[in-house]
């Protein structure tokens, strides 16, 4: 076959949209999928944040398959049978773009996407694996496809391959991450008549919730269960370090279970019928631990280079969109420059990190260790502020006064006033 | 010699279906289409009788739009010549009108060997291969495990597997095979013969003035019944044991 100015391996939002941008300035580019169609092997929890994706297409959600827009947040905390919540309706987040937040059906919007670079001129070749680079004097000169006459050659190499990055790992610019820098998540879709859907929410026609859950949701793990609304459907979900899945000996596919089963949330799924369940790792290696970004005719994009926020932005698709946007922005500059050596392709990283991608990844950078720092900010809290409100709220013929010292003293002896303080000061810093 | 296969676009069996509302439709929104399963085995036997033998293969189908994507599947396989006659003007389609619209269109191309798979997995009525054979007025074999081709002695020995056994059939050519599972093991098509396809256009045939009507029609669709739910038997043994026995009495399972 000819040789490409540039191959992408992986069609998931870090490889297409590099592959979108390059092939739109008519260089020729091939991306390599291994899943029958772009979409169907990629996963994400439920909501992407499209600041990048409107740039890239403008107004995109006219014709993009997305499900619903995000007016909605709640947060809750839950305990065995309790819960409290705190809930966010925005009106505004009704009018273009929308707060550039949207449920979508990873398999559905993917394929749309990768769709959109096809139209712009590049080659996808799906049901493809990608095993090896192929090297020329110690630079990435091309790909091994699992394919006959699968060896490819390009003037450079875009990596999108994903959290699961064995080729990163083996072209030595990355370190094999340790448990408990993966997120093991688990999610299901479930399916519900719009009607329901929009009653039980209380939504109108294509606005969308996003519920996120912490406490007993995970069994008072570091981690979280979460509830999306799509059109007709609900994504719903837990997410846990593998570290600690591993510690409390608990099978992702129980921990889903339990939090399906959990009284509150048993009540925000009845009649739903489960049509696809499926699982996902998500990098969030640490700011410190990020990857080597780029080598000899190589740039790394995407999952595979770290690219998510950890905190309760969950952001992981935008940042995807934008490291392959760069990582496109870098090959153009570098093809014009005629130097594709890892120097000649050095702009990736500044660009980077002079945007939020790298700034907010600094800023979140150490939140999963810090969290695990405060296993009691999942377990022992939750269970001791349930049971201070309940205190506060179980109708007695006790005055109002001595309800409140009772309770109050209940919440003391379990918890130290200055360190759930400190704790919640810590948290608050960590997260948002 | 001249090869035809006959394909078809079926759902993705890994997907669940859904009837479309009251209808005797199912919903074919975006829900994943693949060549069927069995038409992939006839693909493949008319790339080894080409490589063998030489000559050219023609890939047909019958269907819309969407189909050239099976089509283009098996120019990425090394197919000479691939053509979709268009079923979108099409209202009601039957295995006749399938088969004698495939008839035709095989009659003025010449043909040698036609395969095709041995049912669809959608529909599965199993009926076109042996009609085409019938229009045509040629041999036919179905459901083969093995083809050996003499274009010499124009016969072809082949074998079927039915019940308790293996049967060993000789005809003339030309002919029609239908394939069946473990034929051959399809191939993967290799990255040049993909952009190939990519590039190639894809020929495409009217048929609405052909006026061929159907004689069968799908009435209505539903699910199969439910599972029943499952009984569990608490207690301790020996009583536990009994009451199951009693319960497979009862369900005259034992």
């Amino acid at each position: 076959m000819d040789k490409f100015d540039c191959i992408i391996i992986g069609a998931g939002p870090a490889g297409v949209s590099a592959a979108l941008t390059i092939a739109r300035k008519g260089l020729t580019v091939t991306v390599f999928e291994r899943g029958e169609y772009p979409g169907s092997k990629n996963l994400f929890g439920g909501v992407l944040y499209s600041t990048v994706l409107n740039k890239l297409i403008p107004e995109f959600y006219n014709e993009a398959p997305v499900e619903r827009h995000i007016t909605k947040r709640r947060y809750s905390i839950l305990s065995k049978n309790s819960e409290m919540a705190v809930e966010f309706d925005f009106e505004d987040f009704n009018h273009p773009p929308f707060n550039n937040s949207f449920t979508v059906l990873r398999a559905k919007f993917d394929r749309w996407f990768a769709q959109k670079a096809e139209e712009a001129g590049a080659v996808i070749f799906t049901e493809t694996v990608v095993d090896d680079f192929i090297y020329d004097n110690g630079k990435v000169a091309g790909v091994r496809a699992r394919r006959e006459g699968g060896d490819v050659y390009a003037d450079v190499v875009i990596c999108a391959e994903g959290a699961n990055s064995l080729l990163t790992e083996r072209a030595g610019l990355k370190k094999k991450p340790l448990p408990h820098q993966m997120i093991t998540a688990v999610k299901e879709v479930v399916s519900l008549p719009k009607e329901v859907i929009e009653d039980r929410f209380n939504l109108s026609n294509n606005e969308g919730m996003a519920l996120e859950f912490f406490g007993e949701a995970v069994k008072g793990m570091i981690g979280s269960g979460f509830i999306y609304t799509n059109k007709d459907s609900l994504s719903v979900g837990v997410g846990c370090p593998i570290s600690v899945m591993k510690e409390k000996n608990m099978k992702p596919n129980d921990l889903l279970e339990s939090f399906k089963s959990h009284p509150v949330v048993k009540k925000l799924l009845r009649g739903g019928k489960t049509e696809e369940i499926s699982a996902k790792m998500i990098p969030e290696l640490g700011y410190g631990n990020l990857p080597r970004l780029t080598a000899d005719g190589l740039l790394i994009v995407g999952d595979a280079g770290g690219f998510v926020n950890p905190s309760l932005y969950r952001e992981g698709t935008n940042m995807a969109m934008y490291s392959g946007m760069m990582a496109a922005e870098t090959i153009l500059e570098a093809k014009e420059k005629g130097d594709f050596s890892e120097r000649g392709l050095q702009g990736y990283v500044k660009k980077l990190e002079d945007s939020f991608v790298m700034e907010d990844l600094e800023r979140y950078g150490d939140v999963p260790e810090k969290l695990s720092e405060m296993p009691q900010l999942f377990k022992e809290y939750p269970e001791a502020i349930l049971k201070l409100a309940k205190g506060y709220f179980t109708v007695s013929d006790l005055s109002k006064e001595d309800m409140h010292r009772q309770a109050w003293n209940r919440f003391k002896d379990k918890v130290s006033m200055w360190k759930f303080l400190l704790d919640m000061y810590k948290a608050r810093k960590a997260v948002l | 010699m001249k090869i035809i296969v006959c394909v078809k676009e079926v759902p993705d069996t890994a997907i669940a279906l859904k009837i479309k509302g009251d209808s005797p439709e199912i919903e074919t929104e975006n829900i994943p289409w693949v060549i069927n399963p069995y038409d992939e085995y006839a693909m493949e036997e008319a790339l080894r009788l080409k490589e063998k033998f030489g000559g050219d293969i023609t890939v047909i189908t019958f269907g819309q739009k969407r189909a050239e994507n099976i089509l283009r599947n098996c120019i990425a396989l090394g197919a000479d010549r691939v053509l979709r006659i268009n079923d979108e003007s099409i209202k009601n389609r039957d295995g006749l009108v399938t088969s004698k619209i495939l008839a035709k269109v095989i009659k003025d191309i010449g043909y040698d060997i036609i395969l095709c798979g041995k049912e669809s997995v959608d529909y599965g009525y199993a009926q076109t291969g042996q009609m085409i054979a019938e229009f045509l007025q040629i041999s036919c074999v179905l459901a083969i495990k093995k083809l050996d081709v003499s274009p010499l002695n124009k016969e072809a020995i082949c074998h079927r597997e039915i019940e308790g056994g293996l049967e060993v059939v000789k005809c003339n050519l030309p002919a029609v095979f239908t394939a069946q599972k473990g034929l051959n093991t399809p191939r993967y098509a290799s990255l040049s013969g993909i952009m190939k396809a990519k590039k190639t256009k894809i020929e495409t045939l009217e048929p609405d003035a052909w006026g061929f009507k159907p004689k069968i029609r799908i009435t209505n669709l539903s699910y199969p019944p439910k599972r029943q739910e499952g009984k569990i038997i608490k207690g301790t043994l020996p009583d536990t044991a009994e009451e199951l026995v009693k319960n497979l009495k009862e369900a005259r399972l034992i």
